[in-house]
């Protein structure tokens, strides 16, 4: 590919721009140009000017989730976000942040802990992920068991359409029903339908003890029975996780609380018993005798695997899980009999209390064999309640399996799209649906 | 008959029976509006469909006529989203209210759409689970009703609103086809139509199920009620517990002339003398509720409150909110006629605003009791007015229009919770610009295209679709020659 010097519509709208370079490539398809606007008028004139010359656009954060998703149909122009790098404002007294999009969340949760607050939402941290690049793929981690994910705790928008002009939803205050909230399809949105400038979120306060309360079991079901047990007590956990390493292996439950010192070690305790009563019962219904390793115990600290989701597999394939938490262990047999005879043993880690679960594969296990596992549990999972999508996959697994696999209402999905891009030219052929 | 009821009333009786398909006009009377009773219109016809395959026909046969249609759930809206379409069919959910399925080891439920807020709860409990937006009106409101409004409710600002509740919807697109967004689980692949529908007040299609998520019943509750001799100190309170780091279920608060407006309607019997009271309400586990409680109490004494009152029970908690939840219609008692705004401002911000609402309420000697939730700032201010004197409408009107612009002004909203509906659309374009407002209609455009489903609602200019994006600056050609009409 030859590097053309950008256009003179691009530098003109947006000074920094440069030709690309085989690093800049999303998922093998290499752009031409990297543009960085500085402020939301630069973004603003780069995208009118991109549609001018019918180029495909791909929003860039810090990169940390870039080969999520499918190949682009096509990109022309990368958009990095990060020179819009600023705190906006940050109203501790109204615990509301807004922060542009090219922030990155460790700065970000750094100007948070000077007030003693966080944003609560906790992805596994793949070093350099920004505020766009949280928003745009939608992630979190253990405690969206009590916090949900970003678009839970969005409250305000503004994006970059693809026609240039520039677009705000909801405000800066929590409470706030005026017009449609169109953050909410930002959320999650991979990019396809503008690009996000900045937002505003609703922030927490730091809790000042967290306690980790673990056990582990020989059987995915007396594991799911302890992690549901503690999410429909009233001891109100942040989070309740789960991970099996491989089939043979125990499977570990941690649950988190957070608060008040005094409560904290109070509610830990409390549970500690509800666990040992779960596995009584669980030994007598089974005729079996609770492992020594089934005690319940109490720190301060996660265990190693806490939080690891997508992260688990970095180069390798790792698929995201969703279905209706009640149905844990079966879910939890329903990837083993899928992963058995396609000859994969995955690891699996998650949010199980939440309905949320991850998959992991690591980067040589057979590409065939993965599109056998991922067809299997498709199949296998409770129907029209569940899914399972490929977060990411080495390039030679991602050419041979449906990522996202079947999504309801994609018919109106991709009305929406016509409307907001109605050339496809927002990262075009990433997401769920072809879009 | 009208043109409407003789084209569609046959194919309506046939899809839901003939007894379920109004068109008598007295009766049609009793539709006329929803909780925004300024605002009235007749429908041409009203529907009452028994399932979502009759909700999905009614829908199509509306479509395929060019009749635009607005659903209806139990009409206590506050902003005007259920009044009816004049020749258009009013769709009303009243008859689908099963709770169809509980799940509580998922902690979901699947509802019909008609089904009150309440009747959730109430079928939950005996697993320990509720439903937690709780609407003032959750005793008769519908659950699809919160759905289209994103409800909140007194206890929103720990729990979250309806979007943070519903996880999955099935509705039937405007064109009358059957579908879901959202599969229950809150984490579904693709983009999240379910989020934008919910709060598109009935402009985006109608919910015929809804899934809910279910909550744990906080082992322990307690509720507090400080008078001050002062806003200014109530105000302090608020900000202080906040401070602290706690988040309780509910922070309300109330002046004076709410107060009095309260005593003289349900003698809620608040301490006397009080210029603001403060209602804090602390739920979860029972040793954490005890320590907050203690820091809520002397938080409170700390800023001012010559008394407090906890309940203790039940009964005692009820009689603290009779007050509050009364406010609305008690100050009936002390004025003929009243406009309730529902601006949000941020939470540090409402000393100021309150001044100002103040003031301008002296400059306007137009009355202004003020009833809010302090916690998230959403105000409730209950501008009075005597309807019999026909300029004091207007001015009262001009009041409650200033309070928006404060509260715009501010950083806040002009609805919290009540919707845009009718009533607002008209300041919508004060919080947005064009583009904005533009951008959120490529939504409708996406869901409704023929622009037949509840028209006229939020937007105070439609968006013809089909235009490429960017905005309209003068009317779409067809409609200034008179070939198309924009509904």
């Amino acid at each position: 590919m030859t590097r053309a010097a950008p256009p003179a519509e691009l530098t003109t709208a947006c000074p920094e721009v440069r030709p690309a370079t085989p690093a800049d490539a999303v998922a093998g398809v290499e752009p031409r140009y990297v543009a960085a606007p500085a402020t939301e008028e630069q973004a603003s004139a780069l995208l009118t000017a991109a549609a001018g010359l019918g180029l495909a656009v791909l929003p860039r954060g810090g990169g940390t989730r870039l080969a999520w998703g499918a190949a682009p149909a096509r990109c022309d122009l990368v958009v990095d976000t990060w020179q819009l790098n600023a705190v906006l404002e940050h109203s501790a007294g109204d615990q509301v942040v807004r922060a542009q999009a090219g922030v990155p969340l460790a700065a970000l949760a750094r100007v948070l802990a000077e007030a003693g607050q966080r944003l609560a939402v906790d992805p596994a941290d793949e070093g350099g992920g920004t505020v766009g690049g949280l928003l745009a793929t939608g992630v979190a981690g253990p405690l969206r068991l009590r916090y949900g994910t970003p678009r839970d705790l969005l409250i305000g928008v503004t994006m970059i359409r693809a026609d240039g002009a520039v677009a705000r939803a909801g405000g800066k205050v929590v409470k706030n029903v005026a017009g449609y909230d169109t953050g909410k399809l930002l959320a999650g949105s991979y990019g396809t339908l503008g690009l996000i400038t900045d937002a505003t979120f609703r922030v927490h306060p730091a809790p000042a003890a967290a306690s980790y309360v673990s056990a582990d079991y020989a059987s995915p079901a007396a594991a799911a029975a302890a992690l549901l047990g503690a999410a429909r007590s009233t001891l109100v956990p942040s989070a309740a996780e789960l991970d099996w390493p491989g089939r043979g292996a125990p499977v570990s439950v941690a649950v988190l609380f957070e608060g008040d010192p005094e409560g904290v070690a109070q509610r830990a305790a409390r549970l500690r018993d509800l666990l040992a009563e779960t596995a009584g019962a669980q030994a007598r219904a089974t005729g079996t005798s609770p492992g020594a390793d089934e005690r319940p115990r109490t720190a301060d600290a996660p265990p190693p695997w806490w939080g690891r989701g997508a992260a688990a597999a970095p180069d390798g394939t790792v698929l995201r899980i969703a279905f209706w938490a009640g149905r844990l262990a079966d879910v939890l047999g329903a990837i083993r009999d899928a992963a058995v005879p396609a000859g994969l043993d995955p690891a699996v880690s998650g949010s199980g209390a939440a309905g949320v679960l991850h998959a992991a594969l690591p980067p040589d296990a057979p590409p065939d064999a993965v599109a056998r596992f991922v067809v299997g549990l498709r199949a296998a999972l409770p129907a029209g309640r569940s899914s399972a999508v490929v977060l990411h996959a080495p390039a030679r697994v991602a050419a041979v399996v449906d990522l996202w696999g079947p999504v309801p209402s994609a018919g109106l999905m991709q009305s929406v799209k016509d409307q907001f891009d109605p050339e496809h030219r927002m990262a075009p052929g990433r997401f769920a649906g072809g879009i | 008959m009208n043109r409407i009821a003789t084209e569609l009333g046959p194919a309506l009786a046939r899809i839901c029976g003939p007894a379920h398909v109004i068109s008598d006009p007295m009766e049609l009377a009793t539709y006329e509006c929803d909780g925004l009773t300024a605002h009235r219109c007749r429908p041409a016809l009203a529907v009452l469909p028994a399932a979502a395959q009759e909700v999905a026909q009614v829908v199509a046969a509306c479509a395929a006529a060019g009749v635009p249609f607005v659903a209806r759930g139990s009409g206590t809206g506050l902003s005007g989203g259920a009044l009816p379409h004049a020749d258009g069919v009013l769709i009303v959910m009243s008859r689908m209210r099963a709770v169809l399925e509980i799940d509580p080891v998922s902690r979901r439920a699947v509802v019909e759409p008609g089904v009150t807020n309440l009747a959730v709860s109430k079928a939950a409990e005996p697993y320990g689970l509720f439903y937690a937006p709780d609407p003032s009106s959750q005793q008769v409101c519908s659950v699809g009703g919160n759905v289209a409004e994103n409800s909140g409710g007194a206890h929103c600002l720990k729990n979250g609103f309806t979007v943070h509740h519903v996880t999955g919807l099935e509705i039937v697109t405007p064109q009358g086809e059957l579908t879901w967004l959202g599969d229950g689980t809150g984490a579904a692949p693709g983009y999240d139509l379910l989020g934008a529908f919910i709060g598109s007040e009935g402009t985006l299609g109608i919910a015929t199920k809804v899934v809910v998520r279910l909550t744990p019943i906080p082992e322990a509750v307690t509720t507090l009620l400080a008078a001050f001799t002062t806003m200014g100190a109530g105000g302090t309170a608020v900000s202080d517990i906040i401070g602290a780091g706690i988040l309780p279920a509910a922070i309300e608060m109330m002046d004076a002339l709410a107060i009095e407006a309260a005593e003289a309607a349900v003698a809620c019997r608040y301490p006397e003398g009080a210029a603001a009271v403060l209602i804090v309400e602390l739920d979860g586990p029972a040793g954490e509720v005890e320590l907050e409680t203690a820091a809520v109490r002397a938080i409170c004494e700390r800023a001012g409150a010559y008394e407090i009152r906890a309940a203790q029970d039940a009964a005692e908690r009820a009689a603290i909110w009779t007050g509050r939840k009364s406010a609305f219609a008690a100050v009936g008692r002390i004025s003929p006629a009243y406009i309730v705004q529902d601006g949000v401002v941020p939470r540090t911000a409402l000393g100021d605003v309150l001044s100002a609402i103040a003031d301008l309420s002296a400059r306007s000697g137009i009355r202004v009791a003020n009833v809010f939730h302090a916690g998230d700032g959403n105000l409730h201010p209950l501008v009075l007015f005597d309807d019999a004197d026909p300029a004091a409408g207007p001015a009262a009107e001009k009041v409650s229009g200033a309070i928006l612009d404060l509260c715009i002004e501010h950083g806040g909203s002009i609805t919290g919770e009540h919707g845009v509906g009718v009533d607002k659309a008209r300041y919508l374009p004060r919080m947005f610009s064009p583009d904005d407002l533009d951008t959120m209609q490529l939504v409708r455009c996406a869901f409704d295209p023929a622009g037949l489903c509840n028209p006229g609602k939020i937007f105070p200019t439609p968006r013809l679709c089909g235009e490429v994006p960017g905005v309209r600056r003068a009317p779409h050609p067809l409609v200034a020659s008179g070939q198309l009409e924009q509904f």
